[in-house]
């Protein structure tokens, strides 16, 4: 008798510490997923009424106009055109680099999956995904603004936004091309197809759904980057669409209003816009994704 | 690309040979020039252990959520998609978040009285490498396989009993990996650090005090930058890469390894 309420005693026990570890789960679940509702909720709430056409339309203030405003209790004028098109402009020419070049070694490590060179290069491309974006930064400016354009540039900004995107393209395309049948390849080659036809005509096609992601994702991640930037492109008051020039960017944008007391207000509104624009690149590739299995 | 990082901090390394590395001064005026990494090599490794603690009771309980506990059902995949949310915000919104939100409070809660520092941008770290983690070690532990679980609750285990006899052991080298992986992501995070740290080229002595990192100094410093200083920050972007290079090949290493 004893025994079995010793041992009742001791299930009641082993089931409470049961009990008590899910809860901590999910407390701590929870906790790890606060501060991305906290920052939405901030942003929202400091930065919707920054939010007009002029936001998008004209170029970032100068101090004094902020200022200006700010005595007069105005909402600051102006808006972050010079840092939207900035953006749009270097992830456009990143994307004209990265995606063809990406796709081209993705291609090629999925047809030599098992030579020894396709292992180094993808040992490479991972271990470029772990370099810091900083470091990126850095390899661009000695590559491009001290020997090519002599100065700050889009095009140094977008060599450095290039060399973040390659590898993430290079798996994904990969990846997509690892889970089409084979079938389907020797189909065309039993046709008497070329092979770059097959390449063009068959793969790429039908693994369309699989490589839009893997480019959405990678432009979503080089979107809001700031420290690369900041040692490429620079920023510039005016809208600039020459390459060899120095150019703004939304995150650039935000940096620089961050460091003038007199501009911290659009901090939050541009912040505002850019994970608005980034989430949503991310929720359509999560999309497309979540379709195609 | 190593190439052009060596060739460009070899000046530093000629001046200074490898005292540049276990240095801790760091004086850029002109005549007095004196260049030492050690104060940012400390101050990274520091911030990021620190994050690297915060993060992994926190990522090993979500990815118990979302691979265990409710695997599969829609407040699971709903956590993901959040999870996924933290990862796609960018560096430079968290330093705002962390500046203007949590560095109030930390001033408020009278933990340090300026609320700069490796506690403040430990935590902020902390928040944006839990992603990582958390979905490399979700995968793993999902993909335990049913029969050993089922073995040990046909056994009368409890779930706890489960998760730490079964589960853990079987993706402990899975889960190692991840954690490794994020840490090599803490040490190279820039912007919000930057904005958080304080920005003094010390040692930190203690985890309220200020300091610097490694992609933080190159960030500040780098604007007014040239010859021998331009030469000792892409040093330390060398320095930063190798160190990174090696943390990530170590974490693919175990993942190839034992998975």
């Amino acid at each position: 008798m004893l025994v079995i309420i010793n041992n009742s005693g001791e299930s009641n026990y082993r089931s409470k510490k049961n009990k008590l570890f899910l809860g901590l789960v999910i407390l701590l679940s929870l906790l790890t997923i606060s501060p991305v509702v906290l920052i939405i909720y901030k942003l929202i709430a400091k930065g919707i009424h920054q939010i007009n056409l002029s936001f998008f339309t004209e170029t970032a203030p100068d101090t004094l106009a902020a200022m200006t405003a700010i005595n007069n209790g105005e909402i600051i004028p102006g808006g972050i055109l010079n840092g939207i098109t900035g953006t749009l402009f270097m992830v456009t020419l990143a994307s004209f680099m990265a995606i063809p070049i990406g796709i081209m070694i993705g291609i090629f490590l999925y047809e030599n999956t098992e030579k020894k060179y396709a292992a180094i290069i993808r040992d490479i491309s991972d271990i470029m995904q772990g370099i810091p974006s900083i470091v990126l930064g850095l390899i661009a400016y000695l590559w491009i603004v001290k020997n090519v354009t002599n100065g700050f540039s889009a095009l140094a900004g977008a060599v450095a936004l290039t060399i973040m995107m390659l590898p993430l393209i290079i798996r994904s395309t990969e990846e997509t091309l690892k889970m089409i049948p084979q079938s389907i390849k020797e189909a065309g080659f039993a046709l008497g197809v070329p092979y770059h036809k097959v390449m063009l005509r068959v793969l790429i096609p039908s693994s369309l759904s699989g490589l839009l992601t893997g480019i959405l994702l990678a432009i979503s991640r080089v979107l809001g980057e700031t420290a690369p930037l900041l040692l490429t492109a620079l920023g510039s008051p005016i809208v600039n669409l020459n390459i060899d020039k120095p150019t703004s960017a939304v995150p650039l944008l935000i940096w620089d209003f961050y460091n003038d007391p007199n501009m911290v207000d659009l901090i939050w509104s541009s912040s505002l816009f850019l994970m608005g624009f980034v989430l949503t690149l991310n929720l359509i590739s999560k999309r497309i994704a979540a379709k195609r299995t | 690309m190593v190439f052009s990082l060596v060739s460009g901090s070899i000046p530093v390394f000629n001046e200074y040979g490898f005292k540049f590395i276990f240095s801790s001064a760091w004086n850029p005026t002109e005549g007095r020039e004196e260049y030492g990494a050690l104060s940012f090599i400390a101050g990274t490794v520091i911030t990021s252990i620190f994050a690297l603690i915060i993060c992994i009771p926190l990522a090993f309980a979500t990815s118990l959520f979302i691979g265990e506990y409710f695997r599969g059902k829609w407040f699971a995949k709903g956590l993901g998609t959040m999870i996924d949310l933290l990862a796609g915000v960018p560096s430079i919104v968290y330093g705002l978040w962390g500046f203007y939100v949590l560095r109030p409070f930390i001033v408020d809660l009278g933990l340090s009285t300026q609320g700069y520092g490796i506690f403040t941008s430990g935590l902020i770290l902390a928040i944006m490498i839990i992603p990582y983690a958390t979905s490399i070690s979700t995968e793993i532990i999902s993909m335990v396989p049913n029969d050993l679980k089922e073995a040990a609750y046909s056994l009368g285990s409890t779930k706890l009993e489960v998760i730490f006899n079964v589960i853990v052991p079987t993706a402990r080298s899975g889960i190692f990996a991840s954690f490794i992986l994020a840490f090599g992501r803490a040490l190279g995070e820039t912007m919000a650090i930057t904005m958080l740290i304080g920005n003094t080229n010390a040692i930190p002595k203690g985890l309220f005090d200020t300091g610097n990192t490694m992609a933080s100094v190159i960030a500040n410093q780098f604007g007014e930058a040239d010859g021998l200083k331009l030469s000792a920050l892409i040093a330390i972007g060398l320095l930063l890469f190798v160190i990174t290079a090696l943390i990530n090949a170590a974490g693919k290493f175990i993942i190839k390894k034992f998975a």
